[in-house]
């Protein structure tokens, strides 16, 4: 009886198993291990970093006055079609990725190695950035909108493809067993089993692109591809600081504009 | 009879007249916009021209500086850990503050617009407001990705503490327990498994903006990824993009295993 007792007041618990803890101490070890030797080894030159703020208060001197007058003449061609380069390029990828998603996901299609080689496709775009996307499509059809609405397209259709894939292998198999009942064709079944499930989440996805690709697309520019960018680049080059501020001034609104217009959106229609 | 050709006449699943003015007007749009940005037929076709013979001098990828590829690669990697550390940390009491059920309004408004602020620009432009501060080199590039994931976790934390049961910090609060605990113990626990998922996305993505930043010379391998590109050097190019891809995928299925060792239950066992 004793003997149980202190056997019960010396028992120690624990939460979690010994692999675990030793998954966890590895991966703190590790993440310190990192940090100190990433610290040990960069290049950091102290003297930049001591004289960051005079540098930063001769930034701000020289951005103000904002160049308002710059705007008709060199920032809003170039803006509207930033603006343009972002919506074709969501419509291309969405054109483009909806096959591709449709052929990743495994009810739909039926096939492993299709279903495979499609999540290939998708995590071959995803992996490239889209500016190097653009660098690519710059060297192809060289500077311009065209190479940049391409990299937008091409970044947008690994994102797109996989949140559509997996919306549609997520969807209710009741309908679409109905729908076979009744000896619907394979698209029938598409069209009137599989898109009203999934149509709340495509809208969603393509509005969540739409507001990634408006930010995305106004520094393609500095690569040649087109937009905004490239009045920023020039400006840039120039040293015309008053023009950078008018140019970063106007990609600010644009994105906030775009958030508000999303959220809206999504608000009315999901 | 005549019940019978009536329902034959009908038409089930009518399509939308709404669905229609939306095809038109998308249609519309397309036309009008590629008109805008002076696409043309000859000009891709001759593109498509240029891309073969783009393609072939890619092939095969040739190593042509090892060094600066390792050492481009090695900067990268080290920008993408500072920065998602500091970045991190920082994050964390900026997004407390954010949280608009734990915070009063004249603390959370500030919080809140220093997160929407940092969210709007891109990590490329961010960066080359770091170059003129601070000079050429990778603290430009963790700077710049700094700001950028206290943007994003700040957000993210901010949203799920928002979400958390207020019963359990109402019971810490009940114990008389000073803020901090209160933190630690009613706020922390709900929170932590997400935060790791966050935390994790956010190293995945400063690595992959790390490779990029290099473009306007914040540091990383997109310095010397850019200058190839400008030399021409396109099978240098290609073995720069493959070891890239390969770095982020490994970077991904790290993630991905740190979340499961996180995520995973604990088993109370006695030992």
């Amino acid at each position: 009886m004793n003997a149980a007792l202190d056997h019960a007041q010396t028992r120690t618990w624990r939460r979690f198993s010994p692999r675990q803890r030793l998954a966890r101490f590895t991966i703190y070890f590790v993440i310190v291990a990192a940090i100190v030797a990433s610290a040990r080894s960069v290049e950091v030159i102290p003297e930049f970093l001591y004289d960051a703020p005079e540098q930063v208060r001769d930034l701000l001197q020289r951005m103000w006055p904002i160049a308002w007058s710059h705007y008709p003449g060199g920032v809003h061609d170039a803006l509207m079609e930033t603006l343009h380069i972002a919506t074709l390029g969501t419509i291309l990828a969405i054109a483009m990725a909806l096959p591709i998603g449709l052929a990743a996901a495994h009810n739909v299609v039926p096939s492993r190695t299709i279903n495979y080689l499609a999540k290939l496709v998708l995590v071959a775009s995803r992996s490239v950035n889209s500016l190097v996307w653009a660098l690519l499509f710059v060297a192809v059809f060289g500077p311009g909108a065209l190479a940049g609405t391409l990299a937008i397209a091409f970044r947008s259709i690994g994102f797109v493809g996989k949140l559509v894939g997996e919306a549609l292998e997520e969807a209710d198999r009741g309908t679409i067993e109905a729908l076979e009942a009744t000896g619907a064709s394979w698209s029938a079944q598409l069209a009137w089993g599989y898109w009203p499930q999934v149509q709340p989440a495509f809208w969603s996805v393509a509005l969540f692109r739409w507001d990634i690709n408006v930010r995305e697309s106004a520094v393609l520019g500095l690569v040649g591809a087109g937009g905004i960018g490239m009045a920023l680049d020039t400006a840039l080059n120039l040293f015309q600081w008053n023009r950078v501020a008018m140019v970063l001034f106007s990609i600010f609104a644009v994105v906030v504009v775009a958030e508000i217009v999303v959220t809206q959106i999504r608000d009315r229609i999901l | 009879m005549a019940a019978l050709s009536t329902a034959a006449g009908r038409v089930a699943l009518r399509p939308s007249v709404w669905a229609r003015v939306g095809w038109v007007l998308l249609a519309v749009y397309v036309v009008y916009a590629l008109g805008r940005l002076d696409f043309s037929w000859p000009r891709f076709v001759t593109g498509l021209d240029n891309g073969a013979r783009f393609f072939a001098r890619m092939l095969p990828p040739r190593v042509a500086q090892p060094d600066s590829l390792l050492q481009g690669l090695t900067e990268s990697l080290e920008i993408a850990i500072l920065a998602s550390c500091i970045g991190i940390l920082l994050s964390l009491p900026i997004g407390l503050l954010a949280a608009r059920n734990l915070m009063p309004a004249w603390a959370s408004w500030p919080a809140r617009a220093l997160i929407a602020a940092t969210r709007s620009f891109h990590p490329v432009i961010v960066a080359i407001i770091f170059v003129k501060a601070v000079g050429f080199g990778a603290l430009a590039g963790i700077g710049a990705l700094v700001v950028g994931s206290v943007g994003f976790i700040g957000k993210l934390f901010a949203e799920a503490i928002e979400e958390i049961s207020l019963k359990q910090v109402e019971a810490i609060r009940a114990t008389g327990a000073p803020f901090m605990n209160v933190i630690t113990y009613g706020v922390m626990p709900q929170v932590f498994g997400r935060f790791i998922g966050f935390a994790t996305y956010q190293l995945d993505s400063n690595l992959r903006n790390s490779t990029m930043v290099g473009i306007v010379g914040a540091g990383g391998i997109g310095g010397t990824l850019f200058s190839a590109f400008q030399r021409f050097d396109y099978d240098f190019v290609a073995a720069i993009l493959l070891s890239i891809i390969a770095m982020i995928m490994v970077g991904e299925v790290l993630a991905a295993w740190v979340r499961g060792v996180f995520l995973e239950k604990g088993k109370v066992e006695e030992e």
